[in-house]
């Protein structure tokens, strides 16, 4: 068991009846750092989310966090990491202040430092105008601010977040990545799953889930230049008719359109992509220019679920 | 110490939660009120006033002198005449009558013919309490102010009623209802409460903090046994009130039968909340105790007019053994101590149910 690590996992699966939500997931999460979980709906982030904290009990696999086995030793570890479930889980009855102080009961958080703590919590996630305000009352932004409060109140080692920011505007969405920064500098380890792309690049390293399965991980920088792929942007005046051209060859993998941008994704073992996508519109008489540019995370996420679908078909 | 903290906290938050649920809070004490007074006031198993039609074939002074005294009774009320016994059956059939009284043609004769009955009653079998009167009426003299008089029956059997010498029935509905209310509320609020938060998505929040499975479940029932002494408080205080239910044992006595009863019902209310996904599950499975607890559990008929089968599974239940304890502390003036075994009954359930819904209830998703 190292050190350095706040999760590892070796072989984790979990089945349900027929379906395998995640398959053999190797994970190793450094200490202090973000860890993204990059995946669209039903690729086992939360399945995998709910083993690292005992909640699910794994078919196959083992998991070792901050140095505790996992779902064995699951009560030792409970007052050492804080979990914000993908659905609002406090209480709507309650008052903000009420919650929070449910919670720092629960936890066993010592008297006397309590209101003080509580207090700090209100300022520091800007809920000091809602502290008596019922909480099933307050907007999207409020009850995510109050998830990550409640959280994060009894300072754990390690913060679970399953989509914390699915529900939540763009501006509360950034303010809430601050946040979650400002938390890592403090030591604290955070997991956090997201289907954003915006999300998962301010990640200090992430993994990318597909079908249950790690198709892709390492930092954003990592992913995005070992996508084994050139990526060829195409602008055009008319897109529909260069999409057209060149969507048919059989060497591209892959055309997204992005207003007059064209995204084109070809295996590297081509030797000369800018030559290749212009000869297609050249042919097909469409006025594009094309150039080659490096990978975004989403051009990653694109390829790498590709190669995995083209492995299980 | 932190455990203590935690049992606190979870207390604390199921009250503040059932204070602010004004329907929930309004039921703890409405229902009881409402219940009672509805019970209390419609059951009647003295039976009176039943639908009677005559037909007097006699048409004698002394017929309708007996016709006269039957509506003295008060038993009858003889909304019609008839020709025939035939169309008293009719009026039978179409249920416009409950009894029909046949006076035959020779009803003076056989007035003194001590081997033939003097009168036909047709009853109405298809109502079992209906029988049951008309049985009553058998033993109704007839006067005679002309001719022989009857040679009068010495009765065999002198009956002593005790504990109830008027037959009121809301006297024997009382103690019983008791143990139906506090059922049906502490059964169903607890199967809810642990099912709601499973719904409503809290149970993961709070089964991801250090708070234990038997803190968890004791701090949610807690608050409840508190809110079923103060049901039974009101049961009684309405059964005194308007029905001059007597309370013949200790007061003591029936408080400490109460707890065991409730302990017992909201222990089976979590054990059920363990078994259920959503309330409406929960509502369902409640319902399916609660039927047997009213008809299997003496409350509604004699236990031991049942078959075998049906007392066995009237024994398992706990409201059978409370309704025992109620009766005999409320009505016979019995102490505690007399029935210890049903007492021991509600305790030993309590535990067995609370531990399976303590193991069934993991700290898991799956």
């Amino acid at each position: 068991m190292n050190k350095d690590f706040a999760i590892e996992a070796r072989g984790l699966s979990k089945h349900f009846g027929d379906v395998r939500a995640v398959s053999s997931l190797d994970l190793d999460v450094p200490r202090g750092q973000i860890y993204g979980f990059l995946g669209p709906n039903g690729s086992g982030k939360s399945t995998t989310i709910r083993m690292l904290c005992g909640l699910l009990t794994p078919t196959e696999g083992s998991a070792t966090v901050l140095g505790t086995a996992v779902p064995e030793d699951a009560k030792s570890l409970r007052p050492r990491i804080g979990y914000m479930t993908q659905k609002f889980s406090l209480f709507d009855d309650m008052t903000v202040f009420e919650n929070l102080q449910f919670i720092a009961e629960i936890y066993s958080f010592p008297a006397t430092d309590r209101a003080a703590r509580i207090d700090e919590l209100l300022e520091k996630y800007n809920l000091e105008q809602q502290r008596k305000q019922m909480t099933g009352t307050m907007s999207g932004g409020q009850k995510q601010r109050l998830g990550l409060a409640c959280a994060v109140l009894h300072h754990p080692e390690l913060l679970l977040l399953d989509e914390p920011t699915s529900a939540v505007d763009p501006q509360t969405r950034r303010d809430f990545w601050a946040n979650l920064f400002r938390l890592a500098q403090g030591g604290t380890t955070i997991l956090v799953s997201t289907h954003y792309m915006d999300e998962a690049e301010r990640c200090h390293r992430l993994a990318i889930l597909d079908h249950g399965v790690k198709v892709a991980d390492g930092t954003p920088q990592e992913l995005q230049a070992e996508t084994g792929m050139h990526i060829v942007e195409v602008i055009a005046g008319d897109p529909y008719a260069a999409q057209a051209a060149i969507q048919p060859l059989p060497e591209v993998a892959s055309v997204t359109q992005l207003g007059v941008r064209l995204r084109v994704l070809l295996p590297n073992s081509i030797a000369d992509p800018v030559a290749l996508i212009e000869r297609a519109l050249h042919a097909h008489n469409v006025n594009a220019s094309a150039t080659t540019t490096s990978a975004t995370l989403e051009d990653v996420f694109v390829a790498v679920t590709m190669k995995s679908s083209e492995r299980s078909t | 110490m932190s455990s203590a903290t935690r049992l606190l906290a979870i207390v604390k938050k199921e009250v503040r939660q059932l204070r602010r649920d004004r329907l929930t809070f309004g039921m703890i004490f409405g229902l009881p009120i409402i219940q009672i007074l509805m019970f209390g006031y419609a059951i009647n198993m003295d039976v009176r006033n039943l639908k009677t039609a005559v037909a007097n074939q006699a048409g004698s002074h002394l017929s309708r002198q007996f016709i006269a005294e039957l509506g003295e009774t008060q038993v009858v009320d003889i909304v019609a005449t008839a020709e025939s016994p035939a169309a008293l059956e009719a009026m039978l059939r179409r249920g416009e009558i409950s009894i029909g009284v046949h006076i035959p043609r020779d009803f003076d004769r056989r007035v003194v013919d001590l081997d033939r009955a003097a009168v036909h009653l047709l009853v109405d079998g298809s109502d079992p309490t209906i029988l049951g009167v008309a049985n009553q009426l058998r033993s109704m003299p007839i006067g005679f102010d002309v001719g022989i008089q009857p040679v009068e029956k010495q009765s065999l059997i002198e009956i002593r009623s005790f504990y109830n010498p008027e037959h009121r029935t809301p006297v024997n509905i009382v103690p019983g209802l008791m143990g139906v209310i506090l059922l049906m509320t502490m059964m169903l609020f607890t199967a809810v409460a642990i099912v709601r938060e499973r719904e409503r998505g809290n149970l993961e929040l709070l089964i991801n903090t250090p708070v234990s499975s038997t803190e968890l479940m004791v701090g949610k029932v807690a608050p409840y046994v508190l809110i079923g002494l103060v049901q039974l408080a009101i049961i009684l205080g309405v059964g005194q009130l308007l029905f001059d239910v007597p309370i013949r044992g200790s007061i003591l006595d029936l408080y400490i039968a109460g707890s065991a009863f409730i302990a017992a019902n909201l222990a089976l209310g979590l054990l059920i909340s363990t078994a259920v996904h959503t309330q409406f599950q929960a509502m369902q499975l409640t319902v399916f105790i609660l039927m047997p607890s009213i008809l299997l559990s003496g409350f509604m008929f004699p236990f031991d007019g049942m078959p075998v089968a049906a007392q066995y599974l009237g024994e398992i239940l706990p409201t059978t053994h409370f309704i025992r304890l109620t009766r005999g502390i409320m009505l016979r003036g019995a102490e505690i101590g007399e029935l210890m075994p049903e007492l021991y009954f509600l305790i030993g359930f309590t535990l067995v149910a609370m531990t399976m819904a303590a193991l069934r209830f993991t700290k898991r998703l799956d």
